[in-house]
């Protein structure tokens, strides 16, 4: 499959997905939907791969769904949008959330409905100073989707949630990054290096570990306290047995550089 | 040697059978049951046997009968299926039974994962009986222990609409007692068998006799035999050691007498 309507490569460790229908800011058609999950397929098949660094090309991220795409006439019976959850954006969250590596979003614009949805579901995610998050769904009679109903308010709190999901006025990246929505703001020029520094950094390390990391934390916000002791201690049992935790033992003893194979 | 299981030996008193078909997601052929119920049965004879643990791949427990068997058979096939003997002697098996169920986990495999005594699951596992998508139905327990486990409702439409429930809501239903990460699920099946391995032989067998009771007789028949059942443990050596180790702060060691 050769991609159209994405970027895709993959380098030292790191794979970069870049959405690019710059015209239409990145929102989604079918046809992207398609490589964009192609794409995530050969991130998990490839065992070389230890980081996933997601963007966009031209000056927004997404705009969530191509409206064009979906043509509702008048008189037209309505569409099922809840089809298209289920075929296409469900499993695009599901399948970055249970990516067993650690998934940068570099937020490069505009970040609108799902748009503004798909990067929490990374598990860091930085913003160009310009970018901004539009919970757009309620200008158009929707509900935000692609995990927005929960993410947002286990991020920002139900006040703030409400506040963004009910008016869908447009959020910073400095403000997104004050609430505790994103993790860092960068300055537009630098977003990329700073992302791929990132992504170079964590390819480096015992990534097989926090993959595990991730994975307890994302099952945190589900699980009450001693479910999740539970869970720690089987984790812990997993990451005991992995190479990277005797190579970083044998190094740490050995005053040396580590070096970490993510398995 | 059974071709389509591997047989092992993990820890002492405990025994793993994993069934071996993974090209067909361990669809239950008749060879594959016979000889499931062949390990059963000198599993049962091995004194030493005190659990056993069965198991599938990561990726299925069992999806299902084999359908390219089950379709070459007509009627009088059916009548004289040698399969029915299989589950019946896996379903006599006297000696705790612990199926840890990864993946796929349909029709004849879900019937097969609840005849163990107990279940338990990783998180992605997934349990159903699909045979109603074929113009049949479950035929080896699946209405029967199935709404016994779970309960009416979720049966009904788990048997009448073919689809499958998750390793989490399976749990809540009672299907499952635990849930654990794909990667643990033998682990933990292995250390259930190890702490029941360690307990009395004939308590164990006498509890889970009286336990399976439970399901298919009456409350007063029950209690009945459960009171005999505890009688009959009075006379025991392994009784009178596991009191006097209790009494004395100690490990009992138990003989199966």
């Amino acid at each position: 499959m050769t991609f159209e309507h994405i970027l895709f490569s993959v380098e030292a460790g790191v794979a970069t997905l870049s959405l690019n229908r710059p015209e239409q800011l990145n929102s989604f058609n079918a046809a992207m939907h398609g490589e964009v999950r192609e794409a995530l397929k050969r991130v998990r098949q490839n065992p070389e791969v230890r980081v996933l660094l997601l963007t966009g090309e031209g000056r927004g991220f997404c705009a969530g769904q191509d409206l064009a795409d979906r043509n509702v006439a008048p008189d037209a019976e309505a569409p099922d949008l809840g089809e298209s959850i289920e075929k296409f954006y469900n499993p695009l969250i599901r399948a970055l959330r249970d990516l067993p590596l650690p998934v940068i979003c570099a937020v490069n614009g505009v970040a609108a409905g799902a748009g503004a949805n798909i990067p929490l579901a990374c598990d860091l995610v930085l913003a160009a100073r310009s970018a901004s998050f539009i919970q757009a769904f309620c200008k158009i009679g929707l509900v935000p989707d692609s995990g927005g109903t929960w993410s947002l308010p286990r991020l920002v709190g139900l006040a703030r949630a409400k506040a963004l999901a009910l008016l869908g006025e447009r959020l910073t990246a400095e403000q997104a990054e004050q609430w505790g929505l994103i993790y860092r703001v960068v300055d537009d020029a630098e977003l990329r290096d700073e992302a791929l520094k990132l992504a170079r950094h964590l390819a480096t390390q015992p990534t097989y570990g926090l993959a595990l990391i991730k994975r307890s934390l994302n099952a945190s916000l589900n699980n009450d306290f001693d479910t999740q002791l539970d869970l720690e201690r089987d984790l812990q049992r997993l990451a005991g047995r992995s190479e990277d935790y005797r190579e970083g033992v044998a190094a740490f003893m050995a005053k040396r550089t580590p070096s970490f194979k993510g398995r | 040697m059974p071709r389509t299981l591997a047989v092992q030996a993990p820890a002492a008193g405990v025994r793993l059978i994993t069934l071996q078909r993974p090209e067909a997601l361990n669809a239950l052929t008749t060879e594959l049951l016979g000889e499931l119920a062949a390990e059963l049965a000198l599993a049962e004879q091995d004194a030493e046997t005190r659990a056993v643990v069965l198991t599938g791949s990561r990726k299925a427990f069992a999806a299902g009968a084999d359908i390219k068997e089950m379709a070459e058979r007509d009627l009088v096939g059916i009548l004289e299926d040698p399969r029915v003997a299989h589950w019946q002697r896996i379903a006599s098996f006297p000696k705790p039974l612990i199926a840890a169920v990864n993946g796929f986990c349909l029709g004849g495999g879900c019937e097969l994962a609840m005849h163990a005594d107990i279940l338990v699951a990783d998180e992605d596992a997934c349990f159903g009986q699909p045979e109603i998508n074929l113009g049949i139905m479950p035929g080896a327990g699946g209405t029967q222990r199935l709404l016994r486990a779970v309960g009416k409702s979720l049966a009904m439409q788990m048997v009448l609409t073919g689809q499958p429930i998750d390793a989490r809501h399976a749990q809540r239903a009672g299907l499952v007692s635990e849930v654990t990460l794909p990667e643990l699920t033998v682990e933990r099946a292995l250390e259930i068998a190890r702490a029941i391995a360690g307990k009395a032989p004939l308590a164990v067998r006498l509890a889970k006799e009286a336990l399976l009771k439970a399901q298919d007789t009456d409350l007063a028949s029950g209690l009945r035999f459960e009171r005999h059942a505890f009688t009959v443990l009075a006379g025991t050596a392994d009784r009178a050691e596991g009191i006097r180790a209790f009494q004395e702060k100690r490990r009992p060691e138990f003989t199966g007498r």
